[in-house]
C-alpha cells in the first residue's frame, strides 16, 4: 500500500468536494475491492474519501410500489432486512450470496455498483429490477447506467446516493459463482411485473446486459420452459480459466431457467 | 493416565494457543533493532539480466543496503544444494544446474529472485524495491511438462540438453513387454496429474540475525525441520559451522511438505544481518508465496495394465513426464522416482511392473514434496487404472480389486519395485467400506439421483504409501545425501517431571499431544508432567525433521528407545536403594517394584534419587536421568486403507457435488484417535481439493502464472466437502517398530483423488464421457458432457 490522504466526509457534497479537489481523490464506501488495489499497490490515490462517517446514504425504506435502498446500505443489512425481504426477496437473497460474511458486513450496494465489476452480483438486479440510480446531481435509469467493464455512466466525481427498486410481482436470482473467488460466473435476475419481465445478466458480459428474447418470452409464459431453448450468441462474453465464452453463454440459459422456477415457485 | 494414554482421543494441548491467537510464529517475533527485507522478484518467466541499478533504491529512504548476486558471489556464498542425486539409465547422474541464491545472468521462472533490499520498515523496503531498475531481455519460454523435451522447446540450463534433469527407470522392461504381449486385456490411459499450489495458512518468513560478541547465527524460519536448514546452509551456502549458527522453526502454520526445503531467503536474512548489522526479518505476503514456495505434483502420464483373461493383473506399464520447474529443490528428484514408481505395485500382487521416468526443467516455480509427494500420484494413475479395467473387461470394480490384493497371509510380501510391505489386510479394509457406503444398495441411490435429474457415480480408491521415512542404509542406496533417522531426549527434572526433545517438527499435527500421551503411558507418569520441546537447534539433538508421515513411526520409536534407556538406569537405581538385585525389579505402571512384594519405588522418586544422589549406586552409575536415542528405522511404514466416494453431477452445468465420502484406513496402532480423524479429514480435503477444485495454471505463450491468487487458485472450502465416514483398522500393526505404528498425514491425500474421480468418470459414462482430468470442475465436467455429445 502507497501513502494516502485519508479524509472522513461529512456529508455527500463535502465528500464530492473533497475528491474532486484533490490529485487523484477515491470514494470509499465499504473498500471491499479498494483495500485490496491498495494493498497490492495496483492503484495510488493521493486522497481516499471515507464515505462511512456521512449521514444519512444508508438505510431501507418501502414507499408505494418503491423500495428504497442507500447507497452505503451494507450487504449483510440487506440480505437481513425485513423489508427487502418481504418486497423483492430475491433482492435479500442476492445480498446473501456475495462474498463471505465479513465482505457482507462491510461492502456496499453503492460501492458495487459504482464499481461495476463485471463479476458482481447487485448489477444483475439493478438490471433486472430496471432500478433507478440517484446520484447527488441526477438520476440515472439503469438501462443506461452500465456502460463496460469497470465503466458506467457516473462522471468524475459524481456519488451515487440511493436506489430505487420497483417492487415486481415475482423476481428470482440464480448465481452461478466461480469456484475460487465465488464472484458470479453467471448471475441472471429475472423480474415480472404485470404483463412485464425484465431480464438481467451478470458475471457473463463486460457489464450487466439485459435478454430482451428471453424477456419476451416470458412475458408471454412466465415458466421456466419458456426459456430453455433460448440460446445466447457467446459472441463478447468474458472468457477465462474458469469458464469459456461458450460456456457462460450455455449458463445464461440454465440460471435464467432457475431464476423464473425459483420465482414462480 | 488411563485416560491420557495410548489409544484416547485426548484434546490438543496446542489447540489453546493456535485458537486463540497466542501462538508465536515467525512473524510474531520482533529482535531488538530489527530491519525488514523485500526481495525483488522477477516479473518474467524466462529472461537475460542485461544491467541491474540500485543507485536509486540505495538513496531511497530509510535503506541500509541492496544486495544483488554480485555481493553474494564476493563472500563465497554458494547456491541451494539438492539434498537427493537420481541416477538415470546408464546409472548417469542427474543433471544438477546451480540455483544460486539471487538469480545471475537469467532468470527462469516467475518469482526467481533477483535482488534484496533491506530498510528500516517494511514499507519502505517494498518502496525502495521498486526504484530496483533491471534490464531484461526476454527469453522464450516453456511452461508446459508436455512440451518441455520437444527439441524446438527453449532450453532452461546450457548442461540440460532437451531441458532433460534425467531420464529414469525402475522395474523389470522385459518380463513387462513379455506380459502385454500374452495378455488377454490391455487397458491404457493417458492423464495429468495437475500442478498444485501448497497453499499453508502461515506464509513463509525468516528472520536471520548476528551476535557480533559470540560470532553466532540466528535463524528464525517457518520449517519443518529446523536440523537439515541448520546443515544445508550451514555447510553449503554460507559456510557457517554449525556450531556457530542456530535455526529456530517456532510455531509454524502448516507445511504440507512446502515447508521442508531450504529456501534462497533463509540464507539471504541471515547473510544480510550480519553484513547490515542487524537483525533482517522478510515475511512473505500470500502473492510471494504462490511465486516462492515450491509446489507439488505436475505429471503427464501415459500407463497400461495387462490382464488376463480373468482378471488377473500381469504387467503394469508406466511412462512419466515429471516437472521440476525452473531449479531443483531441495527433494524434488526423489520425488518422481523413489516416492513414486516405488508405490505402483498398489495393493496388488501384479508381478512385472516398469515405469519410466522424465524429469525436466521448465520456466516455472520450482517443484517439491507436496503432501504425499509421488504417492498421491501413483495411487491415482493405478486406481483409475484399476477401475478402466474393470469397466473395460466387464468384472465388478470390487471383485476385480479382491481377485488381484496381496493377501495378508503373503506378509512380508516383496513387490517387484523394490518395497517389501511387512503388513496389512486389504480385502478387510474393502469389503468393511463397502459395508459401510452399502454397495448393493448404489444401484437404488443412483436410480433416486436421476429422478431428480442428476447422474450418480461411485468410485472407489485403495492405496498404500511407504511412510516412516525412512531406514537411512536405503534411502543412501537411492541417492539420499543425508541419514533419515530420527532423535529423541528424555530429560527427567529432578522432581519427576520430563522434557522430551524430538528431532521432529510439528506444524499443526497435534504431537505435542500425541508424543506426551506416549510418554506418559510408557513412564507412567501424569500427562500434565510431559513436556515436548521441538524446533530450535540449539535446544535438541541433531534430528531430520516432520514430512513423509514419519514423525510417530521414526521420531516415536527413537522416544520409546530413549524411555527403554531411562526405565533400564531407573531400575538400577530402584535395586539399589530397595536393596534387592537388579533383576528383581520390574518397572509397571510408573513403579519399580520388587518383584512379588509391595516393596516399590515411584519413577518420580527414582529421578530424585539420580539427581540428588545421596544414596545412590555413584560407583557403578552416573547421577541423573537424561537418555538420548537415535532410531533409524528397519523398513518403511506402509499405511494403506480403502476410500469409496460417491458424487452427484448437474448435467447441465457439470458440477460435481461429494455425496458421500468413505475412509477405512489402516495406520497400524492409533495413539490418539481424534488427532488421526482430524489428519484424516484434512488430507481428504486436500485430495478432494486437487480432484476438484485446484490448480496451478501458467499461460502457454507468455509463461505468466494465471492462478496468482485466491481469485483464481481455487482452495477448497469447508461447503465443498461432505461429512466424511472414517474409521481406522488397528488389526494389521507395523511389524518393525516399537509402537506398531504406521503414520496418518497423508493418507487422506493418496487415496481421496482416485476415489473421487473414479465416481465422476463412473457418473459421467452413462452419458458416454469415458475420460477427464483433473480438476474436474464444472467447466472442465461440461465441456467433457458436451463433447461426448457431439
Amino acid at each position: 500500500m502507497y501513502d494516502f490522504n485519508y479524509r472522513k466526509a461529512t456529508s455527500a457534497d463535502d465528500a464530492v468536494k473533497t475528491v474532486t479537489s484533490a490529485s487523484e481523490g477515491k470514494f470509499m464506501s465499504g473498500g471491499m475491492t479498494l483495500i485490496p488495489t491498495l494493498k497490492q499497490r495496483l492503484a495510488k490515490p493521493s486522497d481516499v474519501v471515507d464515505l462511512a462517517t456521512v449521514p444519512g446514504l444508508a438505510g431501507i425504506s418501502v414507499s408505494g410500489k418503491m423500495l428504497v435502498i442507500g447507497a452505503m446500505t451494507r450487504h449483510a443489512v440487506v440480505n437481513g432486512s425485513a423489508d427487502v425481504k418481504k418486497a423483492i426477496p430475491a433482492l435479500a437473497k442476492l445480498a446473501g450470496l456475495i462474498g463471505d460474511p465479513q465482505v457482507r458486513n462491510r461492502g456496499t450496494i453503492g460501492g458495487s455498483v459504482a464499481n461495476s465489476d463485471p463479476a458482481a452480483d447487485y448489477p444483475a438486479a439493478v438490471i433486472g429490477l430496471g432500478a433507478t440510480i440517484h446520484t447527488n446531481k441526477r438520476t440515472i435509469a439503469a438501462d443506461s447506467y452500465f456502460k463496460g467493464i469497470f465503466e458506467t455512466a457516473l462522471e468524475a466525481g459524481e456519488l451515487i446516493t440511493k436506489f430505487e427498486f420497483p417492487i415486481p410481482d415475482r423476481a428470482g436470482y440464480m448465481k452461478f459463482p466461480n469456484p475460487a473467488s465465488r464472484y458470479a460466473v453467471v448471475g441472471v435476475f429475472v423480474a415480472k411485473t404485470g404483463g412485464t419481465v425484465r431480464v438481467g445478466v451478470t458475471g457473463a458480459g463486460p457489464c450487466a446486459f439485459r435478454v430482451p428474447e428471453m424477456e419476451k418470452a416470458l412475458a408471454a409464459n412466465f415458466a421456466p420452459a419458456a426459456v430453455e431453448a433460448i440460446k445466447v450468441s457467446p459472441n463478447g462474453l468474458n472468457s477465462d480459466i474458469h469458464a469459456s465464452a461458450e460456456y457462460r453463454a450455455h449458463l445464461v440459459t440454465v440460471m435464467a431457467k432457475r431464476a423464473v422456477a425459483e420465482a414462480a415457485g | 493416565m488411563a485416560n491420557a494414554g495410548i489409544g484416547q482421543a485426548v484434546r490438543r494441548r496446542e489447540d489453546f494457543r493456535f485458537l486463540t491467537g497466542t501462538g508465536t510464529y515467525t512473524d510474531d517475533i520482533d529482535r531488538p533493532g530489527q530491519v525488514y527485507a523485500h526481495i525483488v522478484r522477477s516479473p518474467h518467466p524466462h529472461a537475460q539480466i542485461r544491467r541491474i541499478d540500485t543507485a536509486a533504491a540505495e538513496r531511497a529512504s530509510g535503506v541500509l543496503a541492496v544486495f544483488t548476486h554480485d555481493h553474494l558471489a564476493a563472500d563465497g556464498v554458494g547456491g541451494l544444494p539438492c539434498g537427493w542425486l537420481v541416477k538415470g539409465k546408464g546409472d548417469k547422474p542427474m543433471v544438477e544446474p546451480p540455483h544460486p541464491v539471487l538469480a545471475t545472468g537469467v532468470v527462469r521462472h516467475i518469482g526467481d529472485p533477483v535482488a534484496i533490499v533491506i530498510a528500516a520498515t517494511r514499507v519502505q523496503a517494498a518502496d525502495a524495491a521498486e526504484l530496483v531498475k533491471i534490464d531484461y531481455q526476454m527469453l522464450p519460454v516453456v511452461t508446459s511438462t508436455a512440451e518441455a523435451t520437444r527439441p524446438d522447446a527453449p532450453r532452461l540450463h546450457t548442461d540440460a540438453p532437451r531441458n532433460l534433469c534425467y531420464d529414469w527407470e525402475l522395474g523389470d522392461k522385459a518380463a513387462v513387454d513379455a506380459a502385454f504381449a500374452r495378455a488377454a486385456h490391455t487397458v491404457t490411459l493417458d492423464l495429468v496429474n495437475n500442478r498444485l499450489v501448497a497453499n499453508a495458512m502461515e506464509p513463509r518468513a525468516a528472520i536471520g540475525e548476528y551476535d557480533r560478541a559470540t560470532g553466532t547465527h540466528t535463524l528464525y524460519t517457518t520449517s519443518q525441520n529446523p536440523h537439515v536448514i541448520r546443515l544445508l546452509m550451514g555447510a553449503f551456502v554460507l559456510h557457517i559451522p554449525e556450531h556457530k549458527l542456530r535455526v529456530v522453526a517456532p510455531d509454524v502454520g502448516g507445511g504440507f511438505g512446502s515447508k521442508i526445503y531450504h529456501y534462497a531467503e533463509e540464507a539471504l536474512v541471515t547473510w544480510a544481518a550480519k553484513k547490515v548489522g542487524r537483525p533482517v526479518k522478510w515475511t512473505a505476503d500470500r502473492s510471494e508465496s504462490f511465486v516462492s514456495d515450491a509446489q507439488g505434483r505436475d505429471h503427464v502420464t501415459s500407463c497400461a495394465l495387462a490382464l488376463d483373461k480373468d482378471g488377473k493383473f500381469l504387467a503394469l506399464r508406466v511412462k512419466t513426464v515429471a516437472n521440476m520447474g525452473g531449479y531443483l529443490s531441495t527433494f524434488a528428484p526423489a520425488i518422481p522416482t523413489y516416492l513414486y514408481a516405488t508405490l505402483l505395485a498398489g495393493l496388488y500382487a501384479t508381478p512385472a511392473i516398469h515405469c519410466e521416468v522424465q524429469a525436466v526443467f521448465t520456466n516455472t516455480v520450482p517443484v517439491d514434496a507436496y503432501r504425499g509427494a509421488g504417492r498421491p500420484e501413483a495411487c491415482y494413475l493405478l486406481e483409475r487404472l484399476v477401475e478402466k479395467s474393470a469397466r473395460q473387461t466387464g468384472i465388478d470394480r470390487a471383485e476385480i480389486r479382491r481377485r488381484n490384493f496381496i493377501p495378508r497371509a503373503a506378509m512380508p510380501y516383496q513387490t517387484p519395485v523394490a518395497l517389501q510391505y511387512d503388513s496389512g489386510d486389504f480385502v478387510a479394509n474393502m469389503e468393511r467400506a463397502l459395508k459401510v457406503v452399502d454397495y448393493a444398495g448404489f444401484a437404488a441411490r443412483r436410480a433416486d439421483s436421476a429422478r431428480r435429474g442428476r447422474l450418480r457415480g461411485i468410485g472407489l480408491s485403495t492405496y498404500i504409501e511407504a511412510c516412516g521415512i525412512a531406514p537411512s542404509d536405503v534411502a543412501g542406496s537411492l541417492g539420499a545425501r543425508a541419514g533419515l533417522y530420527e532423535v529423541a531426549e528424555i530429560r527427567f527434572h529432578p522432581t519427576g517431571s520430563v522434557t522430551v526433545f524430538t528431532g521432529t517438527h510439528q506444524h499443526g499435527q497435534g504431537h505435542e499431544t500425541t508424543f506426551a500421551q506416549l510418554v506418559s503411558e510408557k513412564l507412567g507418569i501424569p500427562i500434565e508432567n510431559v513436556e515436548i520441546a521441538h524446533g530450535d537447534t540449539a535446544q535438541i539433538p541433531f534430528g531430520m525433521g516432520t514430512y513423509g508421515s514419519r514423525s510417530i513411526a521414526v521420531g516415536g520409536s527413537a522416544i520409546v528407545k530413549a524411555i527403554d534407556k531411562i526405565v533400564a538406569k531407573g531400575k538400577k537405581i530402584a535395586a539399589h536403594i530397595l536393596e534387592v538385585a537388579e533383576r528383581d525389579i520390574e518397572f509397571k505402571d510408573g513403579k519399580f517394584q520388587v518383584a512379588g512384594t509391595d516393596k516399590a519405588m515411584s519413577m518420580g522418586e527414582v529421578a530424585f534419587a539420580a539427581y540428588v544422589p545421596h544414596n545412590y549406586p555413584l560407583k557403578e552409575l552416573e547421577p541423573g536421568l537424561d537418555e538420548t536415542a537415535f532410531y533409524d528405522p528397519k523398513n518403511f511404514t506402509f499405511p494403506n486403507g480403502c476410500h469409496i466416494c460417491e458424487v452427484e453431477v448437474d448435467r447441465e452445468t457439470g458440477v460435481v457435488d461429494i455425496a458421500r465420502f468413505i475412509a477405512i484406513d489402516d495406520f497400524g496402532t492409533v495413539i490418539n484417535p481424534m488427532i488421526v480423524e482430524g489428519q484424516v479429514h484434512g488430507g481428504l480435503v486436500q485430495g478432494i481439493g486437487q480432484a476438484l477444485v485446484e490448480n496451478c495454471v501458467y499461460d502457454g505463450a507468455s509463461g505468466q502464472l494465471l492462478t496468482g491468487s485466491y481469485n483464481d487458485y481455487c482452495m477448497p472450502r469447508a461447503d465443498d466437502v461432505p461429512s466424511f465416514q472414517v474409521e481406522t483398522n488397528e488389526s494389521a500393526p507395523c511389524t518393525h517398530n516399537p509402537l506398531g505404528v504406521k503414520g496418518c498425514g497423508e493418507a487422506g491425500t493418496i487415496g481421496a483423488g482416485a476415489a473421487v474421480m473414479n465416481a465422476v468418470v463412473d457418473a459421467l459414462a452413462t452419458v458416454g464421457v469415458t475420460e477427464i482430468d483433473m480438476p474436474a470442475t464444472p467447466h472442465n465436467v461440461w465441456r467433457a458432457l458436451k463433447n461426448a455429445k457431439t
